[in-house]
């Protein structure tokens, strides 16, 4: 197969000065990821100058069959680890062909709420830390978990080593040098709790490029997944019980919260997301309910707590950002099904704007 | 085999002038590609510069065994994505010795309504989308499909990615670099609403440049596919039941269309489109029967229906196109098995030539 492979990478750049464009965009499910690729005349580095592109918008539950066509307008762009050379992978948000958001599309109040100038002067820097499960194809069983059967228990797995502890590295290593090739700001790796479980962190990304960048990682992802005939599950509790569930836990701090005096304002910020809990808990993911239970390092669903170092809390703020009276907090709660859109977004509006 | 892939990728430029040219031809179905290569002296460019070969026309059902030889004329050179360097692919029709077209070289009747006056005047366009199935070798079997089964109901696969809802992307991915290294006009790729089912798009091209590239980029196609050791299909409905059919719906435009008040020479083209819609049906593609039924994205065969954003009609003019008076249009009649040749010569001839 290695001639298909020389294809796959065959350097175009001495035949032509074409460039392929992935479009990239969230189908009807809030969480399935879709994209088509196109040639354009040559290389483009500004999302401005990239053309607006439609799609059959019947066949992801975003339009009616007749009248199809659903509005794609690229956002940002990223470097294409599949393709490489000078092709790109653009990611869209989609609108009507009257030019409003389908009601799908959550980038577009976000980038709304973002370019407040009240939001906008506070820099709103996120950090997300995206869990996933791997899981074996056909069967829906995590990977390296015996087919109808379990592994010994949770506590070998977290950062492990070792062929009976650590499975699909190679997914992860290749995501992870992908992701910095593509220019998202993917700041690190680590094995979870439940084997087959991983994570990566996206961050310090600055307003709506987070949700941009975490979702370009999630397509990176599953191009990877695909490669290697296993799938990615961003369920929240894939295995019920005794073992970890997976979130997205969201790190956030304002340009306030990161000058002296800093703690002062975050203790504020958390009082008021306090406030809203019902209505965050409500954004933050389907399913949820089965992974914040209390135990395994999440707080109940109903209840609102927060304090220092403490992950059974909804809230941790760190002993470095206590020592230092300023710094960042964690929201604990979304769920790894989360649409960082929303999440970000909306901490921001409740926290700057409420 | 890292062995063979050297001397398959080695590069003559070092030690010879000459080039290979792999001549391409369309065989004795109508659908069936054939090629054979020669060694030429050195680097072409001009396709009337290249010599006229033949081959055994009684072995591709196009002459009998007892005179044989059917002459092939080169029309087109693109570069060659498997022996890259200097080598080429020639796409060639067929004669007979004395000069004639063959019967099932279309391509010819084609050419001739391309260089009419009045066509040659309005300078048509095509985008032909191409769409086409992987099966799997020896059960003839969607890739990605159980065998004995069938995958989840469709909805998750168009556009999608993942190991559970994308079957065969590295082949797609390949054969889209090796069309535009080849030269082919390629615009684009998607995956398709069935899975195991993908498109690739070829244009805007000009006249009989548009056919000549989808038969190479169908040849690179069914090149790469040999080599993943999977089969490609272009059968219009290869899964009957709840699966969407394949298609090879051209979008076309001419000067006219695409200038100020376009939009009225467009409505008057699909006018008399429907007014040969029998004719054009049948020239459409064997089997669109099993395809055209109304559902799955498709207006029935017997009936002819067009609309803005529809993609129920036989024909679709775009929101853009209607939005900004002038254009393009989309013939989502042809079936994947169409022959390029005469799904855009006669869509020139009847929209350009004819009148009622």
């Amino acid at each position: 197969m290695s001639l298909l492979s020389d294809l796959v990478n065959l350097n175009l750049s001495d035949a032509t000065e074409k460039i392929i464009a992935e479009y990239i965009w969230i189908g009807g499910s809030g969480m399935d990821i879709r994209s088509k690729a196109r040639t354009l005349p040559g290389p483009v580095s500004d999302p401005s100058k990239l053309p607006k592109w439609n799609y059959d918008g019947s066949s992801t539950g975003q339009a009616a069959g007749d009248d199809s066509e659903v509005i794609l307008y690229p956002q940002a762009i990223f470097r294409d680890p599949f393709r490489g050379g000078k092709n790109i992978l653009v990611m869209c948000d989609a609108y009507t062909p009257a030019g409003d958001p389908i009601p799908t599309n959550k980038r577009h109040k976000a980038a709304k709420i973002f370019s407040d100038p009240k939001v906008a002067s506070e820099e709103p820097w996120y950090g997300i830390e995206q869990e996933y499960t791997l899981m074996q194809k056909d069967v829906n069983w995590p990977i390296g978990w015996p087919v109808g059967g379990y592994p010994g228990p949770q506590g070998p797995y977290y950062c492990g080593v070792g062929a009976d502890k650590a499975i699909g590295r190679d997914i992860v290593d290749a995501h992870y040098k992908a992701c910095l090739y593509a220019g998202i700001g993917i700041s690190g790796v680590n094995g979870e709790v439940m084997p087959g479980q991983w994570e990566f962190q996206v961050g310090p990304v600055e307003g709506i490029g987070a949700g941009d960048q975490v979702w370009i990682a999630r397509y990176l992802l599953e191009r990877i997944t695909e490669i290697s005939g296993v799938m990615v599950s961003f369920d929240p509790k894939p295995v019920p019980g005794d073992w970890n569930g997976a979130g997205a836990h969201c790190n956030y701090s304002t340009k306030s919260m990161r000058n002296d005096g800093g703690l002062e304002v975050i203790k504020k910020a958390i009082e008021k997301l306090q406030l809203k809990h019902k209505e965050h808990i409500a954004a933050y993911g389907e399913g949820n309910e089965r992974r914040l239970t209390g135990k395994h390092e999440t707080a109940d669903i109903n209840t609102f707590s927060w304090g220092v170092a403490n992950r059974g809390a909804s809230v941790r703020v760190g002993r470095d950002t206590e020592k230092e009276g300023k710094g960042y907090f964690e929201d604990r709660r979304p769920a790894s099904n989360m649409d960082p859109y929303v999440v970000t977004s909306m901490i921001a509006e409740t926290t700057i704007l409420g | 085999m890292s062995l063979l892939t050297d001397l398959i990728n080695l590069d003559l430029s070092d030690s010879t002038e000459k080039i290979i040219a792999e001549y391409i031809w369309v065989g004795g179905s109508g659908m069936d590609m054939r090629s054979k290569a020669r060694t030429l002296p050195g680097p072409v460019t001009d396709p009337s510069k290249l010599p006229k070969w033949n081959y055994d026309g009684s072995s591709t059902g196009q002459a009998p065994g007892e005179d044989s030889e059917v002459i092939l004329y080169p029309q087109a050179i693109f570069k060659d994505p498997f022996r890259k360097g200097n080598n080429i692919l020639v796409m060639c029709d067929a004669y007979t010795p004395a000069g004639e077209p063959i019967p099932t070289n279309k391509r010819h009747a084609a050419a001739q309504i391309f260089s009419n006056p009045a066509v040659v005047a309005e300078v048509p366009w095509y985008g032909i989308e191409q769409e086409y199935t992987l099966l799997q070798k020896d059960v003839k079997w969607p890739v990605g499909w159980p065998i004995g089964g069938f995958p989840g109901p469709q909805g998750p696969y168009y556009c999608s990615v993942g190991a559970d809802k994308s079957f065969g992307r590295d082949i797609v991915d390949s054969h889209y670099k090796a069309c535009l290294y080849a030269g082919i006009n390629i615009s684009g790729i998607n995956g398709e609403v069935m899975p195991g089912q993908w498109e690739f798009q070829v244009g805007p091209s000009v006249g009989i440049s548009a056919a000549d590239e989808v038969w190479i980029a169908r040849y690179i196609l069914e090149r790469i596919t040999e080599i993943a050791g999977v089969v490609v299909s272009f059968d219009p409905k290869p899964i009957p039941g709840d699966w969407n059919g394949a298609g090879a719906h051209t979008n076309y435009s001419t000067k006219s269309m695409r200038e100020e008040g376009g939009y009225e020479v467009i409505k008057k083209a699909i006018d008399k489109l429907g007014l040969r819609h029998k004719e054009h049906i049948s020239a459409y593609g064997e089997g669109n029967e099993r395809r055209l039924t109304g559902h799955h994205e498709t207006a029935d065969i017997n009936t002819f229906l067009w609309g803005v954003a529809n993609r129920g009609a036989s024909i679709r003019v775009g929101r853009d196109t209607e939005k900004e008076g002038k254009g393009y249009f989309e013939d989502r009649r042809p079936a994947s098995n169409m022959d390029p040749y005469i799904v855009t010569s006669m869509i020139a001839e009847t929209t350009l030539l004819w009148n009622p």
